[in-house]
């Protein structure tokens, strides 16, 4: 057990850092000392933290694997493309159906695998003689029963270390089977130091093997791709109805109730809305390099935040027709949201919540925060980068390490036939002159007040540390780190997979938050935690029978 | 339809699993080193690992569940993961100040062929373990039988604290298999009532059925303590409770501290509990306290009152070999009719078991237990042949909503229900609890479909 805190009354932020850092083996202090940052007002500039480095061994981390990353995260929305793993059962197992990504499979003809795990389920001998044949063989028994317009191979640790070449066994099933595209993603879980480097390699992958094999033209008007929405608890149905409304057409999200197709066809879109920086940056990247598709940040978590978004997209546009029709979505649909707002404000008011999660959510949460006057009094990410601390304009100068270079980075020129830039550099610098940034990425510090702690890759002793010294009204983590922090009485909740919640996003998401978080902390429950005789133990009086 | 793609058409597939009824080793023996008292189990590979099984655990038990990784990077799977792992004790008794660490490999560090007794060793005399506290260790590649292996490699690994003094303790060893929290404290009520003394191994109750008492205790009370383990050595004999989950530490037990075994199946339903309490008496050499057997009475008291309600009615199963074996048993025993069971833990032996418990019914059952014994088979059988009623952990929900049938949750994992960790299904109790809930299900769904004239107020 870790031994009890001194009492500290009013810890200032120095004083929980070095308190943190005291329980430490001097090399593991020395590290986490550069991961756990106060927020200081520095002059013009963030102060720097340390991110996406290696976790330490035995710090009971709440990170996952480049495999949870790639095929989990990024590639487990899609509802079409029967998705292998190619290993031992477990990691097939453990990323079926556990995160809450929803799809709309009610289309007649709509296929859906997400109900089901595929895997080679690797036996003693197959780790001996190789894998690759039972691998042929397991696409082959999947396309004779199912006739997929895809398959995707997922490697996991074992795969790697034995050297079955699943990209050639891809390959050749892809030629074999003629109408059936086959691909695989090397993302082994001890590559990288967290998911992180999955999505990077899912990224890849797709944008190699998927994005741009269909050129046909899209229905619909101000075409755009939404990046980075993986429609846990339905976030991206949400945002896609709002979209519908304002007459924007989504032409591909990535990932969230994603189809084949869409991903196919995402290169046919005029802008990207980039979501979640973290997992999908690259995509963005490339689609700008490849088809000369701008990206823009956007983020519809926070009412504010996402009225916010849908003005930037319609900037973009510049259409006034679309310009108007944003105005009069957001007329219509935030006095619900403000009915909802000032109804719950005066009972979450004042209140301080910790985020840390994912590579963008614990930042964007803190929009939704704001608007119920709740203070985000600590926060960081699981698997982000410094970029997404401190800004891109860091990226620059980020040392790469040994970890990150172990991840492929494609090359990717413009496309000879279809590159088109959307906008002309003349349109962009007047667009950037009116305040629509492109590529453009602060990070989380600053947008969060001085004095306030960042924490990368926060681990169990310092969440537990964190909650008994700030106390704060509210944690959020995922499921990992759910029922050691309710013990302590203080309610958590998932950011992963909104526990049963959602959607989030949006204006209608919005509510949805601030009923939820209205209902976690002002629970009823949290005043039963000591009997009445644990509360008053001293036997007073003595019962009179009458 | 949630599963839409399934055909009823069965193909013999041999390289695919579809929807598998197994997971791999290491959560098995997280599982596992979770019922010792003060212990952190560590995952010895990819942090992903420990993840997923601490997540799977987490949404299972709605408990805290503490593990450690040895977070493997690409470097330490080229040379090797005792750097890591020597890192990792080090940091786990330095933060956390467990009086046992229990380390399992996963498939990563098993095909780099990591040699977990040479780096705890090494550890050890580095000074990583403080005086008084240990190191346990199981081997569980994920590429050989399943979770139900891991947890049984543990459990062995557990047994190999035993230490044998020369003096018997009087007391009796129950090994009680991958059941409940609330099935361990069964399982010492039981034996409690009767009156043995036992040290059970593992003994999760306590621990992953915890109360909210505004506290967080890392260790709770509950869990066999390092002392317990070390006098098993001593122990008058073991009863191992499955084949599949206990006998390999029984057995151990057996040759190396010369503490006699048997192997009962776990109590579960009529028959498995009485030969269980029959092997406490016996131990003890007392008789059955007529508590017990007044228990055992309600037991068949509810049988004969409900009977007309589930005779032969047709049942599939999924899930583990002890569990399944023990069901079928009290599911043939009552009239019930087990038609379609799959174990993705592979063995010969529960197939050949199931046989024999189904051998005088009517039909011959669908039985498989290899990998490919999935739930997609498991589905396409009901295709092809309809039951009444599925039993299995929450996966099978996708079938049930699809094919209209009534689902009764038991088994690993349930992510959707809660009650498993509270209420044993073991024991006359457990059979009480188990039969209930089977009635549950067929009467909920009496209730919805009966026509209105039809209708029932008793039932």
């Amino acid at each position: 057990m870790p031994s009890m805190t001194k009492k500290l009354s009013n810890p200032s932020p120095a004083d929980i850092k070095e308190e943190i850092l005291g329980k430490y083996p001097p090399k593991v202090a020395r590290k986490r000392a550069k991961q756990i940052l106060i927020n200081e007002a520095l002059e013009n500039e963030t102060p720097e933290i340390t991110a996406n480095v290696r976790t330490i061994p035995g710090i009971i981390t709440m990170r996952g694997c480049t495999y949870a990353g790639c095929k989990g995260v990024i590639m487990g929305p899609t509802r079409d493309i029967v998705n292998i793993t190619h290993g031992p059962i477990g990691c097939g197992f453990y990323s079926w159906l556990t995160r809450r990504n929803q799809t709309d499979a009610s289309a007649p003809d709509s296929e859906n695998y997400m109900t089901y795990c595929f895997s080679t389920d690797m036996q003693d001998k197959d780790i001996i003689f190789g894998g690759e044949k039972k691998l042929a063989l397991a696409i082959q028994e999947a396309y004779d029963l199912f006739h997929p317009k895809g398959i995707a191979i997922f490697a996991t640790c074992p795969v790697g270390l034995i050297g079955d070449d699943i990209h050639a066994v891809a390959a050749k099933m892809k030629e074999k089977l003629g109408d059936c595209n086959v691909f695989a993603f090397s993302c082994e879980g001890y590559k990288g130091v967290s998911q992180s480097a999955g999505h990077h390699i899912a990224n890849n992958q797709v944008f190699k093997h998927l994005v741009g094999l269909n050129d046909e033209k899209k229905p619909g008007e101000y075409k755009i791709s939404l990046l980075g929405e993986y429609n846990i608890g339905g976030d991206g149905f949400e945002i896609d109805r709002i979209l519908k409304k304002c007459g924007i057409s989504n032409i591909a999200t990535f990932s969230g109730n994603s189809s084949y197709d869409q991903f196919a066809s995402a290169h046919t879109a005029d802008l990207n809305a980039v979501m979640c920086h973290r997992s999908i940056n690259y995509v963005a990247d490339m689609l700008e390099t490849k088809y000369g598709v701008p990206w823009i940040k956007v983020n519809f978590i926070g009412a504010g935040a996402a009225a916010k978004s849908l003005r930037k997209i319609a900037k973009y546009f510049g259409d006034q027709k679309l310009i108007d029709r944003v105005e009069e979505v957001i007329a219509e649909e935030m006095p619900a949201v403000q009915m909802v707002a000032d109804e719950v404000r005066p009972r979450t008011e004042g209140k301080t919540a910790m985020l840390f999660v994912g590579g963008s959510r614990a930042h964007h949460y803190q929009e939704l925060f704001k608007e119920l006057g709740m203070k985000t009094i600590s926060a960081g990410y699981e698997f982000a980068h410094r970029d997404d601390y401190e800004g891109r304009e860091v990226l620059p100068n980020l040392k790469v390490d040994a970890d990150s270079r172990n991840i492929e980075e494609i090359e990717v020129d413009p496309d000879e036939t279809r590159y088109n830039p959307r906008k002309s550099e003349a349109e962009l610098q007047a667009l950037s002159e009116a305040g629509l940034r492109f590529k453009g990425y602060d990070g989380m510090i600053p947008e969060m007040d001085s004095g306030t702690m960042v924490i990368d890759d926060l681990n169990q002793y310092e969440a537990e540390k964190l909650v008994e010294m700030l106390k704060p009204d509210i944690f959020c983590a995922g499921i990992k780190e759910k029922f050691s922090i309710q013990k302590l009485g203080i309610p958590m909740k998932q950011l992963h997979s909104y526990d049963s919640g959602g959607p989030y996003a949006g204006f209608r998401g919005a509510i949805n938050f601030y009923r939820e978080i209205d209902r976690l902390v002002n629970s009823k429950v949290w005043g039963y935690l000591k009997a009445p005789w644990q509360e008053n133990p001293e036997l007073s009086a003595t019962y009179v029978w009458e | 339809m949630l599963l839409r793609h399934t055909p009823e058409k069965i193909n013999e597939r041999h390289a695919l699993t579809i929807n598998p009824a197994k997971t791999c080793q290491p959560i098995g023996a997280m599982y596992a080193a979770l019922g010792m008292h003060g212990c952190l189990p560590h995952s010895h590979g990819s942090q992903g690992c420990c993840a997923y099984h601490r997540s799977t655990l987490t949404r299972h038990y709605k408990e805290p569940i503490s593990a450690g990784t040895s977070s493997f990077t690409e470097g330490a799977s080229v040379f090797g993961g005792q750097a890591n792992l020597l890192q990792a004790i080090n940091n786990i008794f330095t933060v956390y100040e467990p009086q046992v660490v229990a380390v399992h490999t996963t498939c990563l560090s098993e095909t780099i062929g990591d040699d977990l007794p040479q780096i705890i060793d090494k550890a050890g005399k580095e000074g990583k373990i403080p005086k008084g506290r240990y190191v346990v260790y199981a081997n569980t590649p994920s590429y050989v039988g399943s979770h139900v292996t891991g947890f049984s490699n543990m459990v062995k690994g557990m047994a190999r604290v035993a230490e044998s003094t020369g003096h018997k303790n009087g007391k009796v060893n129950i090994i009680p298999g991958w059941v409940e929290p609330a099935d361990m404290e069964e399982i010492k009520r039981l034996a409690g009532l009767v009156g043995v003394d036992i040290i059970l191994f593992p003994d999760t109750s306590g621990i992953l059925n915890g109360p909210m008492s505004g506290e967080y205790k890392m260790f709770p009370e509950g869990g066999v303590t390092i002392d317990q383990l070390k006098s098993a050595g001593d122990s008058l004999g073991t009863l191992a409770l499955g084949e599949w989950c206990s006998a390999d530490a029984a057995r151990f037990l057996d040759t190396n501290n010369k503490v006699p075994c048997r192997v009962l199946d776990i109590p579960i339903g009529l028959k498995a509990t009485d030969r269980f309490v029959d092997a406490l008496r016996i131990i003890a050499g007392v008789s059955v306290p007529e508590e017990v057997t007044h228990e055992r009475g309600q037991l068949v008291d509810m049988v004969s009152d409900m009977h007309q309600y589930f005779f032969h009615k047709k049942v599939a199963l999924a899930g583990d070999p002890d569990q399944l074996i023990a069901l079928t048993e009290f599911l043939v025993s009552i009239d019930m009719w087990p038609t379609h069971l799959v174990s993705g833990t592979p063995g010969r032996a529960f197939e050949k078991r199931i046989r024999e418990l189904t051998a005088d019914l009517p039909y011959k059952v669908n039985v498989k237990a290899d990998q490919n014994a999935d739930m997609f088979l498991l589905h396409q059988w009901i295709k092809n042949d309809p039951v009444d009623l599925l039993i299995g952990n929450t996966y099978l929900k996708y079938i049930a909503r699809d094919e209209d049938i009534p689902l009764v949750r038991w088994g690993f994992p349930i992510v959707d229900r809660v009650g498993h960790q509270y209420f044993p299904t073991v024991g006359y109790k457990g059979g009480l609890r188990l039969l209930e809930k089977i009635l549950s299900a067929i009467l909920d769904r009496k209730d919805r479909d009966d026509p209105e004239q039809s209708f029932e107020l008793v039932m």
